[in-house]
């Protein structure tokens, strides 16, 4: 079983956003990266679960610069085989679903996972251009993943309730919570992440489908009105009269 | 023109009404498509939210992003269509990004307003946390509308429906059952969520949670320890790294306001919060306030809600 995980890196949860040159760029000043736990959690882990269970390799990619090495090697640390970076400043989805395809199609692999979104961009694109770019199925918000020889059984979130789907491999998969639990990288992981390969690779050069002009922050609220816990008449009238939401 | 694929399997949620009469605001020229075996009937009232026509695919059964895209894509390229749209659901995720590669069309994902003078179109991005106006530079754009995002709006009457063929290719896909809820309200979808956390301290308290729930016509969300606990279904967690949702009001029920939470609900029109905390940090994002022990407060919120309904009808 050959597996390829996305990853992407995302700002740590707790950072705080903002933007610089006119709001047209964000600011990672101070801003600590960890791998996007969509990622993380779900993808890789459940890609090393199979792995664990079939036998096979897990590679992972990322399109990124060599500031990515160590979201990475920490990726390496929770269990991948080996890690490819795409040597590139990621544009937009599409420039990085162009280079995940051009060195996933020479591969051979059994189940690109990816996952949902990434807490920065939150697009939900990559894995579905991915498999157009490299005509394969595609499995979006997988909560479940089995394979079973050549099939695998997912389960997939639509509106407020849960299918059950069969495809064949080869496909691509981006998935979401449920599908496997966080794993914390041990000391061994770490020592031995630091020789697996991380392969380098250029670039090859797409078309700029979309370009993200201008960022803003949302203004902050006004002040929270307060309402006596004995008075919720009011709190509905407010929410009638005032706030008009019921 | 624009070609707005809606998914209608399902029924016709709220969300594809939104998503042509946004259609409608950017060109009168609106062809809805879809495929599945939903009436004529079910189908022509598009025509009152903007669509001049519907083409129907009856062999194709709208759950394989592959064949979708194929369907999609050739008829936005016979129909010489200048946008394409989706919802930005489950189907809309998958099928948007593949007709992206095959138009060669920059998309827009979870649009969240018509576009700017400048043609660039707002997004959420950062989990909800910053906005960024994303511009296309292709002549064929994609968008795919964020639920609740814009009011679905009746400008025509009932139009024609049509049935369409063609050879898109078998399903990749298998779909060998759906677990649907029965009477709960789509979250994504919801105008009205009721939502609780930690605070409920375990999961035999969620009765006065679906309660109000249930006296709003509300749906029911979590934070995210209460799902992982199994508290509640993962589908209900909202926040950075579950759900993320913007209905017009969200109350939160014993829940922190921890930043990754708010990240999920701050797009949210109002927000109620119930804290025995007065310096929950929750506080902060709210528009009302409500300092008090839910186990106390909710029962009466309730019987204030069914009240104003029962005064109100
Ligand atoms: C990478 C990462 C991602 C995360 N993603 C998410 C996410 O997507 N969504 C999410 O929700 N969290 C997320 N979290 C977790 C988040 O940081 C908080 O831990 C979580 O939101 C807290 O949940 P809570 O408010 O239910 O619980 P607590 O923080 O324990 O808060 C419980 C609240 O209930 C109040 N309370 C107690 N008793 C009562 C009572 N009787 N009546 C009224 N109020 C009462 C307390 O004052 C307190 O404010 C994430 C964390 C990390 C590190």
């Amino acid at each position: 079983m050959k597996i390829l995980v996305c990853i992407s890196k995302s700002p740590d949860t707790t950072s705080k956003i903002s933007f610089i040159q006119d709001n047209k760029v964000f600011d990672e000043n101070g801003v600590q990266f960890i791998v996007n736990p969509y990622d993380e959690w779900y993808a890789l882990v459940r890609a090393l679960e199979l792995k664990e269970t079939l036998g096979g390799q897990v590679s992972i990619i990322t399109v990124g610069t060599a500031n990515d090495d160590a979201i990475m090697r920490k990726a390496l640390a929770i269990g991948a085989d080996e890690a490819i970076r795409i040597d590139a400043e990621p544009k937009d989805a599409y420039f990085t679903a162009c280079q995940i395809a051009n060195f996933a199609k020479e591969g051979s692999f059994d189940l690109i996972l990816t996952g949902k979104e990434t807490i920065n961009y939150n697009g939900s694109q990559v894995g579905g251009m991915l498999s157009e770019i490299l005509d394969l199925p595609f499995v979006s918000l997988a909560s479940r993943l089995e394979v079973n020889g050549n099939t695998v059984s997912v389960e997939r979130e639509i509106a407020g309730g849960i299918q059950v789907i069969e495809a064949n491999l080869p496909l691509v998969i981006s998935c979401s919570k449920g599908m496997a639990e966080q794993r914390i990288p041990n000391m061994r992981g770490i020592m031995a992440a630091r020789t697996k390969p991380l392969q380098v690779i250029s670039p090859i050069s797409t078309d700029d489908l979309t370009s993200y002009v201008l960022f803003n922050t949302p203004s902050s609220k006004a002040a929270v009105k307060m309402i006596d816990a004995s008075n919720m008449d009011e709190l509905v009238q407010l929410l009638h009269n005032e706030a008009k939401v019921i | 023109m624009v070609l707005v694929y809606i998914t209608t399997q399902h029924g016709i949620a709220k969300s594809a009404l939104e998503t042509v009469s946004y259609a409608r605001k950017l060109n009168e020229q609106v062809v809805v498509i879809t495929c599945g075996s939903a009436s004529a009937n079910e189908l022509e009232i598009l025509g009152k939210y903007g669509a001049k026509s519907i083409l129907v695919n009856r062999t194709i059964d709208g759950e394989d992003s592959q064949q979708l895209a194929r369907l999609i894509s050739s008829f936005a390229l016979s129909l010489k269509a200048e946008t394409v749209m989706f919802s930005h659901d489950f189907i809309g995720k998958g099928v948007a990004p593949r007709v992206s590669v095959r138009l060669k069309a920059g998309l827009v994902s979870g649009a969240i307003s018509l576009p700017e003078t400048d043609g660039s179109i707002k997004i959420n991005v950062f989990s909800g946390k910053a906005i960024a106006f994303v511009k296309v530079n292709s002549p064929v754009r994609i968008i795919s509308l964020l639920p609740n995002s814009v009011a679905p709006e009746i400008t025509g009457v009932n139009c024609a429906v049509e049935e369409i063929t063609g050879d898109f290719g078998a399903a990749a896909i298998k779909v060998l059952s759906t677990k649907k809820p029965e009477g709960d309200i789509a979250l994504p979808e919801a105008e009205l969520v009721v939502s609780a956390g930690r605070g409920m301290k375990g999961p035999e308290n969620w009765g006065m949670i679906e309660g109000l729930a249930k006296a709003l016509g509300a749906a029911t969300a979590c934070s995210r320890p209460v799902a992982d606990i199994g508290w509640r279904p993962h589908h209900e967690h909202v926040g950075q790294t579950g759900v993320a949702i913007r209905p017009n009001l969200y109350i939160a029920i014993g829940i922190s306001g921890a930043i990754q939470h708010l990240a999920g609900v701050n797009g949210s029109k109002v927000i109620v919060v119930v804290n025995t905390d007065k310096e929950a940090p929750f506080f902060k994002a709210a528009d009302y306030g409500v300092i008090g022990d839910a186990f106390d407060v909710i029962p009466r919120l309730t019987e204030a809600v069914l009240k104003f309904n029962a005064e109100n009808n």
